[in-house]
């Protein structure tokens, strides 16, 4: 991105002032290093977002923006529903509620290690991953309504992990609002044999090192020390949500022009959200967090059968599940004064500082934990919320690296079996289906996530707290 | 009906007669280009494009033919439902498909394709497609009479 077209606000802030058709700035947070590696597009993007209905306080780009559909990946907009405000599937993505939960082993490294390849094994085998994979639940009818009306609270209702993990997650496991009639039948088709499966691309389920740690009061109230085992599942609502998402986004382009709503873009379709569109998209993509939230929890339920088969000390409980594709109605002050405003976060966590009284007790003085994604054989990162990112982003934080490179360019230049091969040489297992997978997902394919979490905790978004190293990957 | 990936030359619009595809860097995902005589042939083209995203379309067997219809105001709409149509066929078939035919009539498209169920060790598929984007979407003709046929997929 050329910076001469920034202002400069602070080390880690960049500025572009609303002209033209932008109602609100665009606030980019990013190092030098960063934005200046930042594709101009996140410009466009930004400033495009600033152009639409009803738009609050700025259109804001975290460390890790890069180039999306419609809005920025890394993208957080937040709209007022009484100021004409729109809510935009293509500002929360096609993988509604992608996220990344976060479980104690009860286990050190070191006890992993004794057993890593024989784990490695049992979790390859039993959580479903990577392209045509399906589940052991098959969901139909009623039984698939209530899994979208009830999410991670349903999970556990048959049998899938326990009433102590609910608590541990966004909206206790539970996104109130959501409305299975507005969810086509072939959205609920899609999804109807893909409950507990990873998917592909960049998902993963991990088995990580508490490598380091950098806030050792925020490590302590999340329970995280350095040599623990921790396990990690990134993953969203499979097909349901692709399909929500890709039949909204069609239904928004065409109801854009009715709404007297002119796009710059096509892309940036969206809809009043006191619109009938606007409600039905609100009411599906609610289920379609359920979906996510129901399928994370499925994830959990087998890897801890997976972990008791091989190590019977394994004690898996939840540190956190975070999303970061949604639109939530939040209360956020915005000018000294309390509003109730939607909240897009594309590829962005949420993030909430201490006292938010959303967070568990556990967290509530010291605030929520934000998971950052690595890519595979690169760290991940445990951050913790702050006060001033209210402020400063609508509470929300960076989301993961982003990729560097293309698809088709890692393929050329990496093998997967090599990449399989040099990671195990440094203690990393990788298990996968796919070894063209493997190559597309090569850890140098992908944005430094050490340089975006820097980035995030230097510009007061959130704080970092713990760094996560992986001993073994399986990946979608 | 030719499914090749376009060559070096076949970049070239003076020269290129033939029907081809390619793929185009966008960030996080992939751009979905088919190049054709007609519309139709391009949307074709772009279908094997979207293939290719998941595996090598000449690893497909076309042993299975399912039909999609589907109605937009514009060409560039008829694309991309085109492309969500395959999208969900192969996701809920759990199929790939490698051979295309598209029958384009006023806003009206009926396309067929051929395939096989999804066999992991023939295929080593890379990556599921979550959906086609109206991002870079275009349907234009080019000033050697070739349609261009494009837009980004979530992967």
């Amino acid at each position: 991105m050329d910076v001469t077209q920034l202002q400069r606000k602070s080390e880690f802030e960049w500025h572009i002032p609303a002209t033209g058709n932008m109602r609100v700035p665009a606030i980019i947070y990013a190092s030098d290093d960063l934005i200046r590696q930042m594709d101009a597009k996140v410009y466009e993007q930004a400033v495009n977002v600033a152009t639409l209905p009803g738009i609050v306080g700025a259109s804001y780009a975290m460390p890790d923006a890069h180039w999306g559909y419609g809005f920025p990946i890394g993208g957080v907009a937040a709209f007022d529903a009484d100021e004409g405000g729109v809510v935009s599937a293509g500002g929360v993505g096609f993988d509604i509620s992608c996220g990344v939960r976060a479980l104690h082993t009860g286990l050190t490294a070191a006890a992993v290690e004794a057993v890593k390849q024989e784990l490695a094994d049992v979790l390859y085998r039993e959580i479903p991953a990577g392209v045509g994979r399906t589940g052991g639940i098959h969901l139909r009818n009623r039984a698939m309504d209530e899994m979208l009306v009830g999410g991670a609270q349903w999970a556990v209702k048959q049998g899938f992990g326990t009433s102590e993990d609910l608590e541990r997650i966004e909206e206790t496991g539970r996104m109130a609002g959501a409305d299975p009639d507005q969810v086509s039948a072939k959205a609920k088709k899609r999804q109807q044999d893909e409950m507990g499966t990873l998917g592909s691309g960049n998902h993963y389920l991990e088995v990580q090192r508490v490598a380091q740690v950098f806030l050792p009061e925020a490590a302590n109230a999340f329970g995280l020390r350095e040599g623990d085992a921790v396990l990690s599942i990134h993953c969203g609502s499979r097909g349901l949500g692709h399909q929500i998402g890709t039949e909204y986004l069609r239904e928004m382009v065409v109801a854009a022009a009715r709404h007297g709503i002119a796009l710059p873009d096509r892309e940036l379709a969206c809809a009043p959200i006191n619109s009938p569109v606007g409600q039905a998209y609100l009411g599906a993509m609610r289920a379609g967090i359920n979906c996510a939230l129901a399928n994370r929890q499925i994830i959990t339920h087998l890897a801890r059968e997976a972990f008791a088969r091989v190590v019977s000390a394994a004690h898996l409980s939840l540190c956190y599940d975070v999303s970061h594709n949604t639109c939530k109605l939040e209360e956020h002050a915005v000018g000294g004064e309390r509003r109730r405003l939607y909240v897009h976060r594309k590829g962005a966590t949420r993030a909430f500082g201490p006292g938010h009284p959303d967070l568990p007790e556990a967290f509530r003085r010291i605030g929520q934990p934000v998971l950052i994604g690595g890519s595979m054989g690169t760290s991940s990162y445990v951050l913790v919320g702050t006060k001033q990112s209210e402020h400063r982003s609508f509470s929300s934080a960076c989301h993961g690296a982003g990729r560097a490179m293309s698809r088709h360019a890692a393929s050329k230049l990496w093998q997967g079996r090599a990449v399989v091969e040099e990671l195990a040489k440094r203690g990393i297992l990788i298990r996968s289906r796919s070894m063209r997978g493997i190559a597309e997902e090569a850890p140098d394919a992908y944005k430094n996530v050490t340089a975006v979490v820097d980035a995030a905790d230097r510009a007061g978004l959130a704080r970092k707290v713990a760094r996560l190293e992986p001993l073994i990957c399986v990946k979608g | 009906m030719s499914d090749a990936a376009c060559s070096s030359r076949g970049r070239d619009t003076t020269v290129r007669r033939q029907a081809c595809w390619q793929h185009y860097q966008h960030g996080a995902d992939v751009g979905v280009r088919g190049i054709g005589a007609t519309v139709a042939a391009a949307f074709e083209q772009a279908a094997v494009a979207l293939v290719a995203v998941v595996t090598e379309p000449a690893q497909v067997a076309p042993t299975t033919r399912i039909d999609i219809a589907c109605e937009a105001p514009d060409h560039e709409l008829l694309l991309v439902d085109w492309l969500n149509g395959l999208v969900y066929e192969m996701a809920t078939r759990r199929m790939l498909f490698g051979r295309f035919q598209v029958v384009i009539e006023g806003q009206r498209l009926r396309g067929q394709a051929w395939g096989e169920p999804i066999d992991v060790a023939k295929h080593d598929p890379a990556v599921e497609v979550k959906g086609a984007t109206y991002t870079t979407l275009t349907v234009d003709q080019q000033a050697d009479g070739m349609w261009v046929a494009q837009c980004v997929v979530d992967v």
